[in-house]
Formats: structure tokens, C-alpha cells, sequence
């Protein structure tokens, strides 16, 4: 299992330089990371769309956005996803923690464990998973990817990748 | 004072400030009256005007970053109101166009005739709150907030209703509106 803080380093590495969203258990320990930083920021969002409105004007103002979220966040933020960043090119790294995967967790969660990858591709926003193996490459890749299509992108993480 | 007054006064007071404008009859109506490269004319994501002004405000402290907003889009996100007075940026304006409805879409009512919007930013802890009935009151609370730190929240009451009218919409496709305002901004 990689070191939230390590994990948060790999992503300043290359280049992502603001953070916002809203928490998940997954990510809770990353988040801390980013907000006890002194070198990036990490604004706390009230609700998805919010965060991914503040990472579209970062953007517009030069950095580099990363928006964390639950995967429940995806629901709540396609509209910003659709007719902001989709029509205007404005891209942004989501970091989406997988809840409900292979339907193995809370109620709330199994709906959306079950569609949160067809969503994604039904509104052509690309996205790739998280394991053990693959994240320096994902991360590295994720920069490129979305400098280069000015679109977002999503990063699933499930349970136990980051500590 | 309507909407075409109150963004007129609005318009002719500025410089270099930046200008995100909400979805809508705000953007078509700004565009329309005073097209510029340092305008975001949010077309979709209804609500979001408010973050996406707080994210460039954030990031660009040294300029004015003026959000232009209504109150259909506040009431659709009054969360963004706590953030910004969570945050305090100095060099954030936010101007709320208060019409009572949903004027984009025929004049369907908001709650805004009965919520007082500019008692939930200061609620929220905006530095400066004004509320503002006239043209000369606008005018010259527009060039104080522009002179003065805020983060600062003008609500605007616009007391005639929008006739129907033909207003233009936006011309620019929406990657050129983003690349235009991102040349103005860095």
C-alpha cells in the first residue's frame, strides 16, 4: 500500500499544483497531506460541481487542478462536467474514490459501485483504475493526457491502494 | 433600474477587471453591451459562476475578479457564498442581479422577493455587503468595491421586469470565450 503522502508527491511531480474536493474515507489521510502542504493548496469544496467550478477557474488562472471526490461526487458534478468543461475544453484531473466496487458496501453505494464506469463513458470523459502497480504510471500518463485533449479525466481508486 | 441599465452602469465603470459572467440572460445581455476579452460568458453549468470567479480570484490575486451573477443562479448555489467568506479573497467582487425571477426562461418567480440574499452574504462573512435600488447608488458603489478590498457583495435589485425582447446570444464558440479570457487573465 503507497503512503498518501507519497501519492500526493507523485502528483506535485508532475505537475498538478491545485486541489480541491470534497472528502471520502479513501482519501481522507491524502487530503490531510494536501492541506497540512505548505508548497500546493487544498480548498475544501461544499459539493462536487463547486469544486470542479473552482479547479475550471485555477485552470483559466494558470495551474494545474486535481478535484478528489466519492464516486457518489460523479452524480452531483456531471452537469458542470457537461456543459463547462466538455464544451469549453477545461480540463482537470478527478481523483474518484471507487465505492460499491464488485457490489461489496454500503447500500448507498452499489448503484453507483456498479455504473460509475459506463456513466463516464456514456458522457465520453475517459478514466482508468488505480492498482498497485500502475500508479506512477496513471498519474504520469494523466498529465499528458489531459495537457495535451484539454478534457478531464478520472482516476478510480478503490479501498487499500493508499494508506 | 433594469437589467440593461444595471449592466451598462456596471460595465462603464470598468478597466482591466476580470468579469465572470453567469448563464443566461447576464452573459447574453453583457456581451451584448460591451463585448471584452477579460469576460467569461459561462453559457451552461448554471449555478457555477460564483466557483469558477473563486477559483481565478484565488489564483490571481493580483487582479479584480468580478463575478456577475443572478439570483436564480445564487439560490441554485448558496454553498459558493461560505467558501468565498471562508476564504476571503481581497480581490473578489460579487455582484448579484436581482430580478425576483428566472427572467432567461419567460419570468418563472425565484424565492428572491422574500429571501433577503444580501442577509445570507453577510451571513456568510463577506467583508462588504451593500444592497443597491438605483442607478446612482450602483454606480457609486460599484467604483467604492472596485477601489476597496472585499471579498465585497452588491445585491442589485432590478425592479422592472424584463419585457420579451430579442437579445443577442454569445457569438464566440466556448473554447474561444475560455482562450480569450485566459490571454486577458495571464
Amino acid at each position: 500500500m503507497l503512503k498518501s503522502e507519497d501519492f500526493a508527491q507523485e502528483l506535485i511531480n508532475n505537475g498538478y499544483d491545485f486541489f480541491t474536493g470534497v472528502p471520502c474515507t479513501i482519501i481522507g489521510n491524502l487530503i490531510t497531506n494536501l492541506t497540512d502542504r505548505p508548497d500546493v493548496t487544498y480548498i475544501p469544496a461544499v459539493r462536487e460541481d463547486v469544486a470542479v467550478g473552482v479547479a475550471s477557474g485555477a485552470y483559466m488562472a494558470g495551474k494545474k487542478p486535481v478535484v478528489l471526490m466519492q464516486n457518489s461526487g460523479l452524480g452531483q458534478c456531471l452537469n458542470a462536467l457537461t456543459s463547462l468543461n466538455l464544451i469549453y475544453k477545461l480540463p482537470c484531473l478527478l481523483i474518484v474514490t471507487w465505492r460499491g466496487f464488485e457490489g461489496k458496501d454500503a447500500p448507498e453505494h452499489l448503484v453507483m459501485g456498479r455504473i460509475c464506469e459506463k456513466l463516464l463513458d456514456t458522457v465520453g470523459i475517459p478514466h482508468h483504475t488505480f492498482n498497485p502497480d500502475n500508479i506512477k504510471v496513471l498519474i504520469n500518463m494523466s498529465y499528458k493526457l489531459i495537457t495535451e485533449n484539454k478534457a478531464p479525466l478520472a482516476l478510480f481508486l478503490k479501498k487499500g491502494i493508499i494508506d | 433600474m433594469n437589467y440593461n441599465e444595471a449592466i451598462t452602469t456596471i460595465t462603464e465603470s470598468l478597466t482591466d477587471q476580470l468579469v465572470v459572467c453567469a448563464n443566461g440572460l447576464i452573459s447574453r445581455e453583457t456581451f451584448s453591451i460591451r463585448d471584452r476579452t477579460e469576460n467569461f460568458y459561462m453559457i451552461g453549468s448554471m449555478g457555477l459562476a460564483s466557483s469558477i470567479g473563486l477559483g481565478v480570484a484565488l489564483n490571481k490575486p493580483s487582479r479584480k475578479v468580478i463575478i456577475l451573477d443572478g439570483d436564480g443562479n445564487l439560490l441554485m448555489n448558496l454553498g459558493s457564498l461560505p467558501m468565498i467568506g471562508f476564504l476571503q479573497p481581497k480581490n473578489l467582487l460579487h455582484i448579484v442581479l436581482d430580478n425576483e425571477v428566472y427572467a432567461s426562461t419567460g419570468n418563472q418567480p425565484t424565492i428572491s422577493n422574500v429571501i433577503e440574499l444580501e442577509e445570507i452574504a453577510k451571513s456568510a462573512k463577506y467583508a462588504y455587503v451593500k444592497k443597491v435600488t438605483t442607478n446612482e447608488e450602483l454606480r457609486r458603489e460599484v467604483v467604492h468595491t472596485l477601489e476597496n478590498d472585499g471579498p465585497s457583495f452588491l445585491l442589485v435589485k432590478i425592479s422592472d421586469k424584463e419585457e420579451q425582447r430579442e437579445i443577442g446570444r454569445v457569438i464566440h464558440r466556448p473554447e474561444k470565450i475560455k482562450e480569450r479570457f485566459m490571454s486577458a487573465v495571464n
